[in-house]
Order: structure tokens, then C-alpha cells, then sequence
């Protein structure tokens, strides 16, 4: 059965060690609209001085297809096409196998060549997330797929996604004169959820650019495992989130010291905890109260304190209840659970 | 002649059916990207190209996807990379792509794809309508019916040919009624591979070619920048494939497969004396004809041209061959609710098309064979009465549902 999966050779991407030894060539670089305090700008930088000049990269209908590309000037040096709102996944899967048909034809020069499709939540959570289960099925093909999650919207002015948190201000869900919370759905575990349901995935992960030579050497690692592969980042929005741009970093850090965003990656189907996440949950460092990533956001302005005692409860359920804490909502203690009544 | 004949036994022949067809036409055309998802009647296609991946006849990346949306930007994506794609659909499943379907021309791609001609829910319907198909007339997919498997196979490679010559670079709908083609079977003549070959380039995207040696940015924002001007060369490609593309690769194909279709865009049948004539595409020609052969003998001079390219649209020729007659009758296997003079959507673009010539005959629409209902030999003779009836000057409704209960 050797022969079931037919994959190519992918690029052999070491990890990073250490800031001073990131290479100093950009290939998303200046030429973007994008918003100040942008971390999803970010991201995209950081993912593709990851990936390197040999990668395709593929963008779905967002903020960073919008404010990335104008006609007549691109800020990406690698090569970029945009796709639809729904297709990362098959935007990916086509390049990957269309690279694949031709090189094992003879009708292109055989070398390894990146393929990333990256989407907004709206791309990914909502909208795409059928085609990226998709794509994860298919071992045979080399593509990694990163979701920048800004928890909304924002490039058609921050209307709330399945990834939104819950109680949040989006111009779909503003607080009224009757109803103070508009938006009551909790937010999507988008990482969990495809780690949990895609057996041929080899490598799955959460990120933050806060933390950036982590996410940088997370987008290399999934690269080199190959096959599909995908990582979902958080990423603080000045304008939808609502707080000035000089915080975007330190939002980024607090959403994972809260406990809100779990670090952590899923390789060969072993999970592993890493960065402060890992601390947290080794005890060695204290979670600290949600309060203090919601307080700094204008989109949380009108929580009252018993919101916030919700927040955190639906936080410390993620940690003392999920059987696996921060990534997967099935409770320990389920077994347990009184049997229904006959 | 001796060249001819030797040709002629280098062909097999097969009994299929138009799908399977089409499925040879992707081997023979060595196509590198294909994808997959089921919906009557289309999906016979798939089943075959599937079991030529099984046997190695076929090397190419072949894919199910998980929904039509995904199937056509799957092949889309792969077409921007260089590899030559195959897809395809039916009825709703079609229109579930439609987002896929409506960027794919607007970016240059020449993707190749069958459209198995069938109802739009709902109620559901497995049978041909041509609304599917249809419905991309505007955004510039070429469409062309076919009404034989083995027209389907040779105009499947005629469709690469147009599409991916880099005067054109748009997608090609191969449109095949539902049933009356994908599913009936008739003996085909397959072409030996080094004709296939002679007649059909590789697919080269030069300089639009997605690689690492080639970065560029594939469709950045342009809004009213440059917007209209892109339109614009669409527009142009459009005609270049009319005025120029199609007919040099039909005079192509005739020199080397020593078969020849006439002419590409629309086929004529007893038409040089014919007092009236009717239109319409696809295997409604088989009624028609039969028809027209049975009112012959009763000394009733019909004549029948049968559309094949839609999209682009022969008007010159078409109004000219048309204006020729006593009357016209446009059958339409589809509807448009709500246009003008609430017909069909064939005769509005004949209508259309004849405005400009000087002598316009009457013009009467026949709403015909939806839903897979057959267009009977009765159907068609009742049409052929109103056509005499107008062109004696006996005024006869412009739009006539026919073969519907009343």
C-alpha cells in the first residue's frame, strides 16, 4: 500500500533559532493600504519571509487581498493570485495539483515549491471552511493553509463572523436601547475542529505574531512536513477591535496569557502546548483574568461586569472542563455525567 | 485519396455515449487537472474519465471535490499554474459554481468544461433545459451545443484548441442535452493520437503563468481604474475567437481528421430551398428533421439550422442566412421569464441579431421540450404550420408554448 499516497518532496525548512537569525529579505514588503497596527499585515510578511522565494501564494477575499494589492503596484515579491472568498482550500489543492500533474509529466521543471492559501475568518470559518476540510483530506498534495483571524469582517467595516467573540461590537451586532449583547454566539475552535476531523493532516496549529519567530518557525514546519497542513492565527485589528494601533502587540500576548488563544500545534497527531500557553498550563505562570484583554477594546465597551464574569466563565470552562484544555469542547468528565432520565 | 483512406483506417470506431465521448476527447487531449462532482446527468463524464485514471490511459491529477463551487475553482487555480483542466456540470450544480464560473473568464482562463444540459430546481426535473448553460452568456464562457457524441468529442477538442490560443485564453462550455446525448449511445470514430496532436498545441500560459520564475500579481484590485478596459479585452478576445480562432481550427480540423463540419457555427439542413425554416441547438435536431423530411413529401418546403456556437454569436452570418426565408421559428429549450415579447432566450438574440438587416421575415418563438419532455414530430409540424401561416400574412402569436397542457 506504499504506493497509496504519492507525494512530492517538499522544502527543507529548519527552524529559525533565535530573532538575529531571521533573514533580512522581505517578500511582502511596502506598497499595502493596510490599516496601522496591522498584525495581519504582519502575518502575511512573517509568513512568506518564512516560506521563502519558492512559494506560490494564493489569497482569498479579505483585507489583505484588498488592501495588499492595487493595480499597477503589489506588495508581494512572490508570486500572488487572489481567489474567492470561499476557495483557500481550493485555490490551494488546484495549484498543488496542477504542479504536481506537470512535473511528473515533464512539462515543468520538478522542485519543491511552497503553496500557501491563506484566508480571513470570514474565508475561513465561515464562508471557505468546506473546501479547507476538503483540501485537508488529500495527503497527496503539498499545501499549507493559515487563517489570519481578525474576528471579523473588517474590510467591509467589521460585521461579525462565526469567529467573533461572543457579546462583541460589530456594526451586525451593535449594543441597543433593548438589547445590550446582539451578538450571543460563541466563537468557533476553527484549529480544533479540523485537527479533530482531518486524520491526514500532519501538522495543525495555533499562532500569534506577538510571538513572532514562533509563528515564523510554525509556518516552516508545516511547510516541511508537507501534504495539507494548516494554521490559524490571531490577529488584534485596531479598527475592529477598536483600541489604538499601539497595542495591537500587546493585545496579541494578553489574548494568550488570558487564556483566550491556546498555543499549540498538532504534529503527527501528537499534540503539543507551547509558549506561554504551555506555561499557564504547567502552572508555572498565572492565566490572568479576561478582563484585562476586554477592558482595552472599544468592541467590549458596553459589557457590564456580570458579561465579563460570563467571559470568564466560558474561558475557565475551556481549561478545567475540555478534555483536551484549550483545544478540543468535549467535557472530561462526560462519562460520569448522570445517565438521562427513562 | 490514398492519404485519405489511410487516415480513414487509422480511425477506431466505438459504440459510447456523448459522455463518455467527451471522457476520450480528455485522454486524447492529455488533460492534467480534473475534477469531479456528482450531479445527473453530467457525472457520466466523470465515471469514465474516472475508470481511464484507474487503468493508466489517462495521466492526469484527478480530484472529487466536495462541492461544484470548489470543482471549478480547483481547475481554475490549476489552469493559472500552466496544466490543462477539465470539468463540469449540470442544471443547479452549475449554478451552485456560478461565483467560480463568473470569475474564470474574467481572469483569462481557458478552462474546458461539459455542461450536461439539465432542469433547474426546483421541482426537481432530470431532464434538458438549456437555462444552466445559459446563464453564463454574458460573462464571457464560449458555448456550443453539440448534438452527436460524435460532435462532442471533436468539438471537446476543438474547444481546447479555441480556448487556449493565447488570442482568446477564455473558457469553453461544451453544452449537451441531458439524457438525448450524455446518456444514448452511437458509434464514434476515435482519432489516432498523433492526429490529436498534429491539430492541438500544448497549453502554454507564457507569461501569465502562476511559478516562482514568474512573480507576478494575478488580479489585484483595479476598481474603476482600469476595470472598463479589462472588460474591454475580454470583449476583444471574444471577437477574435469568432472572426478569426474558430474558423481556422475547424479548417484545421477538417485538414486532418478529413472531417468537416461545414460551417463552425451553425449547420444547415435542407435549407436551399426551403420556404420557411427553424432554429434551435442541440439533439432537437433529430425531431426536426424527421419531421421536415415527412412534410417534404407533402411538398411543405421547411428548412432547420441548428446553432451550435452561442457564445460568440454569429449574427452576421446568422441574420444573413435567416433573413433569406419566409419565416422564421426559433425553437427555445429554455425560458426567460419576462423578456421581451416573453420568449425564450434564443429567439431574443435572433431577434436581436436580425435588426439591422433589411429584410426581416417574421419571427415567431416555439417554448419547447422543457424538462426533458420530448419535441415530437406533431410538435414540430403544428410550429411548421404557423411559420406558412405567417409568411402568407396571417398574423400568429410571437411566443407559443408548444406540447403543453393546457
Amino acid at each position: 500500500m506504499a504506493d497509496a499516497v504519492d507525494t512530492l518532496p517538499t522544502q527543507q525548512l529548519d527552524p529559525f533559532k533565535g530573532v538575529k537569525k531571521v533573514p533580512l529579505e522581505e517578500y511582502f514588503t511596502s506598497g499595502h493600504r493596510t490599516c496601522q497596527g496591522c498584525e495581519s499585515a504582519l502575518v502575511m510578511k512573517l509568513m512568506v519571509k518564512a516560506a521563502g522565494p519558492r512559494t506560490i501564494v494564493l489569497g482569498s477575499t479579505g483585507c489583505m487581498y484588498v488592501a495588499n494589492t492595487t493595480y499597477y503596484s503589489t506588495s508581494w515579491v512572490v508570486p500572488w493570485m487572489h481567489t474567492q472568498l470561499g476557495s483557500s482550500g481550493s485555490a490551494g489543492l488546484g495549484t498543488a495539483a496542477a504542479l504536481k500533474a506537470l512535473m511528473r509529466k515533464g512539462k515543468m521543471k520538478e522542485e519543491p515549491i511552497n503553496v500557501i492559501a491563506f484566508c480571513g475568518d470570514g474565508g475561513g470559518a465561515d464562508m471557505g471552511l468546506s473546501a479547507i476540510s476538503a483540501t485537508l483530506t488529500h495527503p497527496q498534495y503539498n499545501v499549507l493553509i493559515l487563517l489570519y483571524d481578525n474576528e471579523s469582517y473588517a474590510n467591509t467595516d467589521i460585521q461579525l463572523s462565526g469567529s467573533t467573540p461572543w457579546g462583541a461590537h460589530t456594526t451586525f451586532s451593535p449594543p441597543g436601547k433593548v438589547k445590550r449583547i446582539m451578538h450571543t454566539r460563541w466563537k468557533k475552535n476553527v484549529a480544533g475542529m479540523l485537527a479533530a476531523g482531518h486524520p491526514e493532516s500532519r501538522y495543525i496549529g495555533t499562532v500569534c505574531a506577538s510571538y513572532a519567530v514562533e509563528m515564523m518557525n510554525r509556518v516552516r514546519k508545516a511547510l516541511t512536513i508537507g501534504g495539507p497542513t494548516f494554521i490559524h492565527s490571531l490577529d488584534p485589528c485596531p479598527k475592529g477591535w477598536d483600541y489604538d494601533p499601539m497595542l495591537s502587540h500587546e493585545l496579541g500576548e494578553l489574548a494568550v496569557n488570558c487564556g483566550i488563544w491556546p498555543l499549540y500545534d498538532v504534529e503527527d497527531h501528537r499534540l503539543r502546548l507551547y509558549g506561554r500557553t504551555k506555561q499557564i498550563v504547567e502552572k508555572r505562570t498565572k492565566r490572568q483574568p479576561v478582563r484585562d484583554f476586554l477592558i482595552r477594546q472599544g468592541r467590549f465597551a458596553h459589557l457590564t461586569a456580570d458579561d465579563i464574569d460570563y467571559f470568564q466563565a466560558k474561558i475557565d470552562e475551556m481549561w478545567d472542563k475540555w478534555l483536551l484544555p484549550g483545544v478540543l469542547p468535549i467535557w472530561k468528565d462526560i462519562a460520569q455525567d448522570t445517565p438521562p432520565a427513562t | 485519396m490514398a492519404k485519405v483512406i489511410e487516415k480513414a483506417q487509422q480511425e477506431k470506431e466505438a459504440l459510447i455515449s456523448g459522455s463518455e465521448a467527451i471522457a476520450v476527447a480528455c485522454k486524447l487531449a492529455d488533460v492534467d487537472v480534473i475534477t469531479a462532482y456528482p450531479i445527473r446527468p453530467y457525472d457520466t463524464v466523470m465515471q469514465y474519465v474516472a475508470k481511464l485514471v484507474a487503468n493508466g490511459e489517462l495521466d492526469c491529477e484527478y480530484i472529487v471535490a466536495e462541492s461544484e463551487h470548489s470543482q471549478f475553482e480547483i481547475v481554475k487555480h490549476a489552469s493559472a499554474v500552466g496544466a490543462r483542466v477539465f470539468c463540469g456540470s449540470s442544471g443547479v450544480g452549475w449554478m451552485y459554481a456560478f461565483e467560480a464560473l463568473t470569475v474564470t473568464p474574467a481572469l483569462r482562463i481557458p478552462m474546458v468544461a461539459m455542461v450536461g444540459n439539465r432542469a433547474l430546481d426546483d421541482p426537481g426535473a432530470f431532464g434538458v433545459e438549456h437555462n444552466d448553460a445559459l446563464a453564463v452568456r454574458d460573462l464571457g464562457w464560449q458555448l456550443v451545443w453539440v448534438d452527436s457524441a460524435q460532435e462532442a468529442l471533436d468539438t471537446a477538442l476543438i474547444a481546447y484548441r479555441v480556448a487556449e490560443d493565447r488570442r482568446v485564453f477564455l473558457p469553453c462550455a461544451i453544452a449537451c442535452d441531458g439524457a438525448f446525448l450524455t446518456h444514448s449511445q452511437s458509434m464514434v470514430k476515435i482519432p489516432p493520437q498523433e492526429w490529436v496532436n498534429a491539430f492541438l498545441p500544448p497549453y502554454n500560459r507564457g507569461d501569465l503563468q502562476l511559478h516562482p520564475d514568474n512573480p507576478i500579481t494575478v488580479a489585484p484590485q483595479v476598481n474603476e481604474d482600469w476595470l472598463m478596459e479589462l472588460r474591454k479585452h475580454n470583449d476583444e478576445a471574444m471577437n477574435r475567437s469568432r472572426d478569426v480562432v474558430i474558423p481556422e481550427a475547424y479548417r484545421d480540423f477538417e485538414r486532418i481528421f478529413n472531417r468537416s463540419y461545414g460551417n463552425p457555427f451553425f449547420e444547415e439542413y435542407q435549407t436551399a430551398d426551403a420556404d420557411v425554416v427553424l432554429v434551435g441547438m442541440g439533439t432537437l435536431s433529430m425531431p426536426v428533421k424527421v419531421a421536415i423530411r415527412q412534410m417534404r413529401k407533402e411538398g411543405k418546403k421547411v428548412g432547420f439550422v441548428r446553432l451550435r456556437w452561442f457564445r460568440p454569436f454569429p449574427a452576421e452570418q446568422l441574420a444573413k442566412t435567416l433573413s433569406r426565408f419566409g419565416a422564421i421559428g426559433v425553437i427555445d429549450r429554455d425560458f426567460s421569464f419576462g423578456a421581451p415579447y416573453v420568449s425564450g432566450v434564443v429567439a431574443t438574440e435572433i431577434r436581436a441579431a436580425l435588426y439591422p438587416v433589411d429584410k426581416r421575415p417574421p419571427l415567431l418563438d416555439f417554448i419547447s421540450g422543457l424538462g426533458g419532455r420530448e419535441v415530437t414530430v406533431p410538435d414540430v409540424r403544428r410550429m411548421s404550420d404557423m411559420l406558412f401561416a405567417a409568411r402568407a400574412g396571417t398574423p400568429q402569436p410571437l411566443t407559443t408554448w408548444v406540447g403543453v397542457r393546457e
